[in-house]
């Protein structure tokens, strides 16, 4: 291959690169946040709910999961806006990664929730905690300590498909690259550059993930073996 | 403006066997790049097991948006014009082939280690041990989320639309683009996806739980 590379205009167009890489993470970082709240709430409903409710709840997650994400997307933002829903582009992403990230979510949950046997339960109950209280440190904190291998890797997961919402012109670090490359012509170094840059975005947030992972799980940080 | 008929939803259904098309490319190349992705990361040199992770590192780490555009603007100035049909087949077999790597890795690292002596003891050579013994039983433990990622496969060709490709989801957008009624064709084009993944997933789901009754 005879090809010169040439990153010269990176030495003006970095701004652009750290501001788009920047929306990324406000993006997915709130996806994340919201996704993880909305995919409890329904993992929670699946396993207790009675059939009024798993039933819905199952129906969305098998919808979501068996459909694109650029077809969400567009359903969001292009479909919303035709029936007279105006959304801004990065609140239409918003919107669409919490509601596929909280499907994913969801049976991602669900799987821990279900492997916190009953006697636990019925420990709870003995010790008089209520039903919050049963839910929220008997349930959700173990179920998530099991299962969260599985949550950071779906979380990052959905970091690297938020450039899908580039599509829809929110600047984020596609976008940015998709303006730069039309700009310059460089297209070969500037998705190199950002290719390199998402790698960054998934070790810093997996490294992110662990740190939580610390501070939440007491017993694991004290103990360091798997629950 | 040209009203919504039933032209363009035949349209549509001719841009799904593309969609399939594209899926079925995928899904071969990736599978052959990704038995020996998941062969390298079991083998007994280290270099080759490095090689093989940073290859699944790098792919997993990436979009797969990134990687198709890669393939076909980048390559393209770079003197290696691809058609949309072969940069998307190849970015999609890369991406394929990370992810079913690792799956595999696992299937074959889940057979019992003592399936491996036994059939050291019976004088076996490498290649024998995983034609004969190590391949076969992991090939069952593997259907079930083979078959679950295939799904994300034929999602994930959605991606090609963006360069240029015209399957399902470039298709929506170009009857979107004459008729403008968004939310009726991408429901429709999202119900054509339903209809091709949702059958993979009950039947991944199915074979997961016929592999679970021998445990």
């Amino acid at each position: 291959m005879n090809y010169q590379f040439d990153f010269a205009f990176l030495a003006e167009r970095w701004p652009d690169f750290v501001a788009g890489a920047w929306l990324t993470i406000q993006l997915t970082v709130a996806s994340i946040a919201l996704g993880l709240v909305v995919g409890t709430i329904c993992a929670l409903a699946r396993v207790y709910g009675g059939p009024w409710l798993r039933r819905p709840v199952g129906a969305y997650v098998e919808l979501i999961r068996n459909t694109p994400l650029l077809v969400q997307i567009f359903i969001v933002y292009f479909g919303l806006s035709s029936l007279g829903l105006k959304l801004s582009a990065e609140v239409s992403a918003v919107i669409a990664l919490v509601v596929n990230g909280g499907a994913y979510t969801t049976e991602i949950m669900r799987a821990g929730i279900q492997s916190i046997q009953r006697t636990q339960l019925e420990a709870a109950d003995c010790l008089g905690l209520t039903r919050l209280q049963t839910i929220l440190h008997v349930v959700l904190l173990p179920a998530m300590e099991r299962v969260y291998p599985a949550l950071t890797s779906q979380f990052v997961l959905l970091m690297l498909a938020s450039s899908i919402t580039s599509q829809i012109s929110t600047e984020e670090l596609t976008a940015t690259a998709n303006l730069v490359q039309s700009d310059t012509y460089r297209s070969f170094e500037v998705y190199i550059i950002v290719a390199v840059v998402y790698l960054g975005l998934s070790a810093l947030y997996r490294f992110a993930f662990w740190l939580i992972g610390l501070v939440l799980f007491e017993r694991k940080r004290r103990l360091g073996t798997a629950l | 403006m040209i009203q919504l008929n039933a032209n363009h939803f035949l349209y549509l259904l001719q841009a799904a066997t593309w969609t399939l098309l594209l899926s079925l490319i995928a899904f071969v190349g990736g599978s052959i790049v990704g038995l020996a992705i998941a062969l390298l990361r079991v083998s007994k040199s280290a270099v080759l097991r490095g090689v093989a992770s940073g290859y699944i590192q790098l792919i997993q780490g990436t979009p797969l948006l990134i990687l198709l555009f890669l393939s076909y603007f980048g390559l393209g100035i770079a003197g290696y014009k691809l058609v949309p049909i072969v940069a998307a087949g190849l970015s999609l077999t890369l991406y394929a082939a990370a992810f079913l790597g690792e799956i595999w890795r696992g299937c074959i690292e889940s057979v019992p280690r003592t399936q491996w002596e036994a059939s050291d003891c019976l004088g076996l050579n490498r290649f024998q041990q995983y034609a004969y013994v190590v391949l076969p039983q992991a090939v069952r433990l593997a259907i079930p989320p083979t078959v679950g990622f295939m799904v994300q496969i034929v999602k994930n060709t959605s991606l090609a639309s963006v360069i240029g490709f015209v399957e399902l989801a470039r298709a929506g957008q170009i009857v979107n683009n004459s008729t403008f009624e968004p939310f009726t064709i991408f429901v429709v084009v999202a119900a054509i996806y339903f209809a091709m993944c949702y059958p993979l997933s009950l039947a991944a789901r199915a074979l997961e739980r016929k592999a679970h009754v021998g445990r």
